[in-house]
């Protein structure tokens, strides 16, 4: 395998509040290749936002990134400097917001928050950088985008918005887009035609993406790899059939029994029973150990992770009693 | 745009009656002029002379007839105690008021803005706490007492300026005197433009803290930080520009109180405006004077509105005044 565009290693970030140490992200590891689409699933307050704040080096007090490396193109990200980090920001890696309403400044003109984000990075004359935020809104597939320069964000429904921010995160051609669930607050037809589109642009520009997501559908027609999260932790991973078609861990299995899907009409759904614990507050061992149908005793320790089956198809579970029939790799 | 400000204008007249209604029973009530203007030992026809020169021999509604019918005609009646107009008598007095007011305002906004934006970036450093407990002061001490206290310390004390007065005035533009244009001037504006400045500071520290910190919990804060935005642009675009909304709303109105209640600064530092005219009328039951100080107070809160209620559309695209829509 060639190196990886990015390398997120033993990341924990951790939130220090009045009630306690929050580990939103605790021991994280994956990577993302060039090019390569990553999905990261996990139910709400997982960590999933958290991983992309932390890449973007956005965390703010009282969360902190407590240890573990992220590595872009062969530099470590946490050793840069502020303004090192600022000239990365939006020009290598950009990220769009799970809520478009809200990501876009409503008492400036769309042009205004286009070119800024080019004239961030680099000097260029006025005209063209304007230039180059049309055709960008263009290439998002937004109509008559002279008009729409000159708007504001009020005058934009919401899958337009979430449009502009994706056009603002292409504007600088980054090598890396975190998309922080862009669809979730959308239509379903607009989601499907987002999708769409974001898989054309990614192929076109070549650009990685992280996709996050809490919808396991979503990943399997858009993603190669998906990373499963599950209270801060990555508890499987692997390619996108592997996965879907035949999960380890527990987890995965119950959230792929409580979606409805289309070839298995009239079976029953089981939903997981119980509640996410607190992250405040996680037990010992294996977090899902209370909700899990194969917990054994072994789960009162906290499972490792660990390769299973064939190990270039890179699929790893952090789980005491995986699912069968993949036989586990010792 | 122009059927708003027609629209506008019409209100501001219905202002204008109900509010003059209200002023003249009000002075009508507070008592009678005639005791304090006429000498004591003025005989009975002496008296009733003068009652009818003044127009009190009249009823309420006649007297108020009388002076809407001036009104309308840009006359708001005589002076009891001058004999001139009282339109003339307060535009006299109101290029010294306005002066005040403003150079109030403007010391209230350079200081304010920047020292409640700094406040709200840095609340736990030190200086972020020492502003906030320094607009408390602002805050709670009261203006007669901050007016004496500069008095104290800078022109009986330390003897560095005066503390009456407005010093020499030059004609701007030939015809409104002001104290800003010499040395002199600015040296007897200084005490009391800070004086009723202070309130107004903290008013407006607190405000932009306020809206600095709640508009950088904002996602849009967060994206323009995904951009790689600097925080200069950041800070100087993103977040004032949003906070800039109600603070040009609160200095529109506090523009207004502040001309108003300049009355105070006014009399501490015996500065010849419209507020100390105001009070000694008060004092000789001038009702002419009162009633007239009291209604272009109105007309200028009413145009203040206007003008603030243009830029609020200006500054937030999303109350946007339109003639197509609307
Ligand atoms: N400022 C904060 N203080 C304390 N805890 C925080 C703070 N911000 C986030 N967290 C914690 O981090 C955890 C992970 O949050 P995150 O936003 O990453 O979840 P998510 O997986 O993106 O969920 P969702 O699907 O709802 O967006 C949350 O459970 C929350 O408790
Ligand atoms: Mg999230």
């Amino acid at each position: 395998m060639s190196v990886p565009l990015l390398e997120v290693e033993g990341l924990r970030t951790h939130f220090f509040t009045k009630a306690g140490v929050v580990k939103a992200v605790d021991d994280v590891s994956f990577t993302v290749s060039k090019g390569e689409v990553l999905g990261l699933v996990g139910e709400s307050g997982s960590g999933k936002t958290m991983i992309g704040y932390s890449i973007m080096g956005l965390i703010d007090p009282p969360g902190r990134i407590v240890s573990g490396r992220i590595v872009l193109g062969g530099r470590d990200l946490r050793a840069l400097s502020p303004e090192a980090l600022r000239q990365l920001r939006g020009n290598r890696i950009a990220m769009i917001f799970q809520d478009p309403m809200m990501t876009l400044n409503p008492v400036l003109r769309i042009d205004v928050q286009m070119v800024e984000t080019i004239l961030a990075h680099e000097s260029l004359p006025r005209a063209a950088a304007m230039e180059r935020s049309r055709a960008a809104l263009v290439r998002v597939g937004i109509p008559s985008p002279d008009e729409r320069l000159s708007a504001y964000p009020h005058q934009f429904s919401g899958g337009m918005r979430q449009r502009v921010a994706i056009a603002i995160a292409l504007l600088n051609n980054p090598d890396l887009i975190i998309a922080d669930e862009p669809t979730t607050a959308l239509d379903v037809t607009i989601q499907g035609q987002i999708l769409y589109e974001m898989q054309k642009l990614t192929r076109e520009t070549g650009a990685a993406m992280i996709w996050v997501t809490h919808d396991l559908a979503v990943v399997a027609g858009l993603a190669d790899r998906v990373c499963v999260m599950y209270a801060g932790r990555i508890v499987e991973e692997g390619t996108v059939a592997d996965v879907i078609e035949r999960p380890v861990h527990p987890y995965t299995q119950g959230l792929l029994d409580s979606v409805p899907s289309r070839t298995a009409r009239g079976v029953r759904l089981k939903p997981i029973q119980g509640m996410a614990p607190s992250l405040a507050d996680l037990p010992l061992g294996c977090a899902f150990r209370d909700r899990c149908g194969r917990s054994i005793d072994a789960c009162l320790g906290a499972p490792e992770t660990r390769m299973v089956g064939d190990l270039s198809r890179g699929r790893a579970v952090r789980c005491h009693n995986p699912l069968p029939p993949v036989a586990v790799l010792e | 745009m122009l059927a708003f400000i027609i629209r506008r204008s019409l209100q501001s007249v219905a202002v204008l009656v109900a509010m003059s209604l209200l002023v003249f029973v009000g002075v009508y009530a507070v008592g009678n002029p005639i005791d304090i203007l006429i000498n004591p030992q003025a005989d009975q026809i002496e008296r009733e002379h003068a009652i009818a020169a003044l127009g009190l021999d009249r009823s309420l509604p006649e007297q108020y007839l009388s002076f809407v019918t001036g009104a309308a005609h840009g006359d708001l009646g005589r002076s009891f105690v001058h004999s001139t107009p009282a339109l003339s008598l307060i535009l006299e007095r109101m290029p010294a008021t306005m002066e005040l007011a403003l150079a109030a305002m403007v010391i209230a906004i350079v200081l304010g803005i920047p020292l409640g934006l700094w406040a709200g970036l840095k609340p736990r450093s030190i200086a972020g706490r020492a502003i906030m407990a320094g607009s408390i002061l602002g805050f709670s001490l009261p203006t007669f007492w901050v007016g004496l206290m500069l008095i104290m310390v800078f022109s009986v004390m330390l003897g560095w300026l005066p503390s009456s007065g407005r010093g020499p005035t030059v004609d701007l533009f030939g015809v409104i005197p002001v104290s800003f244009l010499s040395l002199e001037g600015w040296r007897h504006l200084a005490l009391p433009a800070i004086n009723l400045a202070l309130f107004k500071l903290a008013l407006l520290i607190r405000l932009t803290r306020a809206g600095a910190r709640e508009a950088l919990l904002q996602d849009y804060v967060k994206f323009a930080r995904a951009k790689g935005l600097t925080n200069a642009r950041i800070i100087g675009v993103h977040v004032l520009r949003n906070i800039l909304i109600p603070i040009v709303t609160v200095i529109g109105l506090e523009l207004g109180s502040v001309i108003a209640f300049a009355i105070v600064t006014e009399s501490v530092f015996a500065w010849p405006g419209m507020g100390k005219l105001l009070i000694d009328s008060i004092g000789l039951l001038d009702r002419p004077v009162i009633v007239a100080y009291l209604l272009i107070i109105v007309t200028l809160f009413i145009i203040i509105n206007l003008v603030v209620d243009i830029l609020y559309s200006a500054l937030d695209p999303r109350v946007r005044v339109t003639e197509s829509k609307g």
